[in-house]
């Protein structure tokens, strides 16, 4: 082994951290931080869509206020998940081939379809259509470029008569309802890649999609309810108790059902024991035991339950409440980017002959760096931002006025 | 001949796609090589290995192959009677070099040659989302390094560790049974440089083959059988300590 080692740091690679018996071309990480991203990412698009879908198709009125944040966010982030792909890829100028030439064995081969449909079928017809009575009065009573601009967004069709907009309604609501499995599709897909893997009994699970399904529920409504409590913070606007307490609520639920889950793989695989067993379970208590067991299970999923759940039995003031929701919903999207950091990384830590491990090494400033990885992260936020400003997700004075059939 | 706008634009894609097959070409290999009589693999009779690298040195002469990567390597198993799922390993720079002077104990020690299986149910195969990795007709699974995406979903697909991407090229790399040669009746370098004969390249479909005899009358395993990938690197003398 310390010849190998030796070698291995003669040829400048991250060879240092290696321990025991390793395949010789195991011993770098094929995937970085970037593809912990990108479940992260989609996993809050799926997650923040199906909490708008709650108001839209489950009639869950009073998480009306977060129903258009809901849907912004989600395309803000839906637009930047390809990106991590992308910089991960070696030859990022070939993957339109996807699109062109599929492999209709594969599963990665689906992205393009999956994320082509989410992004045109689902989430910009419905914020389209939502938006649309938004968008003409906008047009409007804005000038210069911004008229323009709307102008363009109205695609034409600037009818917004009372059928009209019924019309609108019931297509949205259509659109809302093929949304939810098509939410379902792109995360429960991203859980495939990975679940599929018969090479990798890290990976290697038909839970994997569903425990990617609930997880990705979790983050997309906690990111919603920090998003919204923070935004409405900010506009030094009362924050809608009754919409968080609910939200907060679900949240809880949800949690239960992705930790029964989570749990329910790990006593699977304790009780079966096979023959990755060994090497697994001594994973988890050394090289993951920080991120998995400390920084996954009982910051990141523990406590926000824990927290959570005294909300949900126990009668607390409002300002109490509130900030038991900010911390379990922080700590929920901590855990949560802790369990894709595990699922991706720990699933390359170990050698595929169970007798060896190695280090997975960050680099700063690299393409597949955690500059870039924090860049990614925080994009998203800069490009929602830009869809507030360009449709306010609140009733704005046009709105109102609309509204009044002014 | 009358071809109607609409026929125009029902052939023309067929015709761009009938184009890039022709310009993607074939594989160079010998005029009367016959895809469809071959099916290619491997025999490795583990008790025949010295551990002595030339076959890796090979490879990677013959494949320019880049330093810290392997296209085939040997490992070196030290395995005690009452534990052997526990088995010693190594593999000092893919055994180029040779081994170490190995220490006089009551352990059984023995080395094993590792490549591509050429799996004919490969799912490095399967999971490529371009194709760009394929089973040819004569069983070599083959990568094209012009479509590859270099995404890596091939490597982390791979239950034997044979594949990585490409340092340079930014493509995913692997063994290719020396396709280059055996297509003009060689045989591979590895095999043509072990001074045992510990490897040797066999053709599944040709009657007279030796391979045929040797399977009848030996043990032969196959690695991780229960990953039911079709392998065809056929290994004799196969201890159940590897993995």
């Amino acid at each position: 082994m310390c010849n190998l080692a030796m070698f291995l740091l003669e040829q400048g690679k991250i060879m240092s951290g290696v321990e025991g018996f390793m395949y010789p071309n195991e011993i770098g990480l094929q995937w970085s931080v970037l593809i912990v991203l990108y479940p992260f990412i989609t996993g809050l698009v799926a997650g923040a869509f199906i909490l708008a879908s709650l108001e839209r198709v489950f009639r869950v009125e009073a998480v009306k206020p977060t129903y258009r944040l809901a849907l912004l966010t989600a395309l803000s982030f839906l637009i930047v998940a390809p990106l991590p792909l992308q910089l991960h890829l070696g030859h990022p100028e070939r993957s339109p081939e996807m699109y062109f030439t599929p492999h209709s064995t594969s599963a990665m081969a689906m992205f393009g379809y999956v994320y082509l449909w989410y992004l045109m079928a689902v989430l910009v017809l419905e914020i389209w259509l939502d938006y649309r009575q938004d968008i003409v009065l906008l047009s409007r009573s804005s000038k210069g470029l911004l008229r323009l601009i709307y102008k363009v967004m109205t695609l034409g069709s600037d009818n917004i008569s009372p059928r009209s907009l019924h019309i609108d309604e019931r297509v949205g609501w259509i659109v809302t309802l093929i949304g939810i499995p098509s939410a379902f599709l792109l995360h429960g897909y991203v859980g495939f890649i990975f679940g599929s893997i018969k090479a990798n009994p890290w990976w290697s699970s038909p839970l994997m999609p569903v425990v990617f399904i609930f997880s990705a529920m979790v983050s997309g409504i906690a990111a919603v309810m920090l998003i919204y409590m923070a935004v409405t913070k900010l506009r030094k606007q009362p924050i809608d108790i009754r919409c968080v307490d609910t939200i907060a609520m679900y949240l809880f639920y949800i949690f239960i059902i992705d930790f029964s889950l989570e749990m329910l793989d790990l006593i699977h695989r304790v009780y079966e024991a096979d023959e990755s067993f060994r090497s697994l379970n001594f994973m988890v208590h050394t090289k993951l035991y920080f991120s998995h067991i400390v920084v996954q299970i009982l910051l990141g999923t523990v406590t926000p339950l824990v927290l959570l759940f005294i909300t949900q039995v126990v009668k607390l003031p409002e300002h109490v409440r509130k900030r038991m929701y900010v911390t379990s919903g922080c700590l929920a999207m901590v855990g949560i980017f802790a369990m894709r950091w595990n699922v991706v990384i720990g699933g390359q830590l170990f050698s595929k002959s169970f007798l060896g491990y190695t280090t997975y090494k960050m680099a700063l400033v690299t393409r597949e760096g955690s500059l870039v990885a924090l860049g990614l992260t925080i994009l998203p936020l800069f490009i929602l931002w830009a869809f507030v400003k360009l449709l306010p997700p609140w009733d704005t004075e046009t709105a109102r006025q609309a509204a009044t059939g002014d | 001949m009358n071809l109607s706008r609409r026929h125009f634009l029902v052939l023309m894609p067929a015709a761009a796609i009938a184009w890039k097959a022709v310009l993607a070409g074939t594989p160079e290999q010998a005029e009367n090589y016959k895809l469809s009589d071959h099916w290619w693999g491997m025999l490795i009779d583990v008790p025949k290995c010295i551990g002595c690298g030339n076959c890796v040195r090979a490879c990677a002469a013959e494949n320019d192959v880049p330093d810290g990567y392997f296209r085939t390597w040997v490992e070196r198993y030290h395995v005690s009677d009452e534990d052997m799922t526990n088995p010693e390993v190594i593999s000092p720079d893919g055994g180029k070099e040779g081994f170490p002077v190995a220490k006089e104990d009551a352990k059984k020690y023995f080395f094993v040659p590792k490549m591509c299986n050429h799996c004919s149910d490969s799912p490095c195969t399967q999971v490529c989302p371009v194709g760009a990795t394929f089973v040819t007709p004569d069983g070599v699974v083959l990568i094209d390094p012009k479509y590859c995406l270099g995404c890596a979903y091939c490597v982390q697909a791979c239950p034997y560790g044979c594949r990585y991407i490409h340092p340079e090229k930014k493509v995913a790399d692997k063994c290719t049974l020396c396709y280059h040669r055996i297509t003009k009746g060689l045989t591979t370098a590895c095999c043509e440089s072990c001074p045992t004969g510990a490897r040797q390249l066999v053709d599944l479909k040709n009657p007279k083959d030796p391979i045929h005899e040797f399977l009848k009358t030996h043990s032969v395993q196959i690695l991780k059988p229960q990953m039911a990938t079709g392998a065809k690197a056929f290994y004799n003398g196969l201890d159940g300590s590897v993995r």
